[in-house]
């Protein structure tokens, strides 16, 4: 992934309509399964910058602090916290699904309607009934399925 | 560092927690299916058979007329 390096050199002015020199894309990216790339998050450096990198190959119990923050700043791009900062992504995401659930239940609500068949025989609610009497019938699962939850002396479903 | 690192038993923490809960949990879900699935189950099988007259059953049936080879 190709990203542009906004901070890197402090002199160069956003360049969309100047006739300054963009600053260069490079294929920097990490993220947290891929934490250090294998170049820099800044590769042009300034005569300032050019310097400090002179002094990072000597003693480090030399730099300053602000030097060592400087030279991870030109190393990468956001600290471990700034990379893993959470977003709000996910709730646009999960508006999406859910619009999308809720259109294909239209969909479907209108297929029902104007584009279906006309149900099987089998599928009337009359037949349905015929059937679910000679279930009970023949007591299927009498012990604790169906027919257990049918009273046969009142003809009725069991509170 | 690494040698205070190596004192920490990081792998043997992680795994006496979870072969304990392992062990835990299995027993749980054991015992909980025992009395609430098995015991209420077989105490319905006991219930219903305990007074169950088949021929009078099959006569039921049979009114009803399910069977094609007893009228």
């Amino acid at each position: 992934m190709s990203q542009v390096q906004p901070e890197c050199s402090p002199s160069v002015v956003p360049a969309a309509h100047s006739k300054e020199k963009m600053p260069p894309y490079t294929n920097y990216h990490a993220q947290r399964s891929y934490p250090m790339p294998d170049e820099p998050f800044c590769t042009e450096l300034n005569a300032e910058q050019r310097a400090l990198k002179e002094k990072e190959k000597g003693s480090w119990t030399q730099l300053t602090h602000d030097e060592k923050v400087a030279l991870y700043r030109l190393q990468f791009h956001e600290t471990f916290a700034e990379m893993n900062r959470r977003s709000n992504e996910w709730k646009t995401v999960m508006g999406c699904v859910f619009f999308f659930f809720g259109f294909t239940a239209l969909m479907i609500w209108w297929q029902r309607i104007y584009v279906f068949p006309k149900k099987p025989v089998t599928l009337t609610d009359e037949w349905k009934a015929q059937q679910l009497q000679r279930i009970l019938d023949m007591k299927g699962n009498p012990v604790q399925g169906l027919a257990s939850r049918w009273d046969y002396e009142k003809k009725e479903w069991k509170k | 560092l690494s040698s205070e690192i190596a004192r920490w038993g990081l792998l043997a923490k992680r795994l006496r927690f979870h072969i304990v809960g392992a062990f835990a949990v299995s027993l749980g879900v054991a015992a909980f299916l025992k009395f609430a699935v098995a015991k209420p189950g077989k105490k319905a099988y006991a219930d219903f058979y305990r007074n169950y007259d088949s021929m009078k059953d099959f006569e039921k049936m049979k009114k009803a007329g399910i069977f094609q080879s007893a009228k």
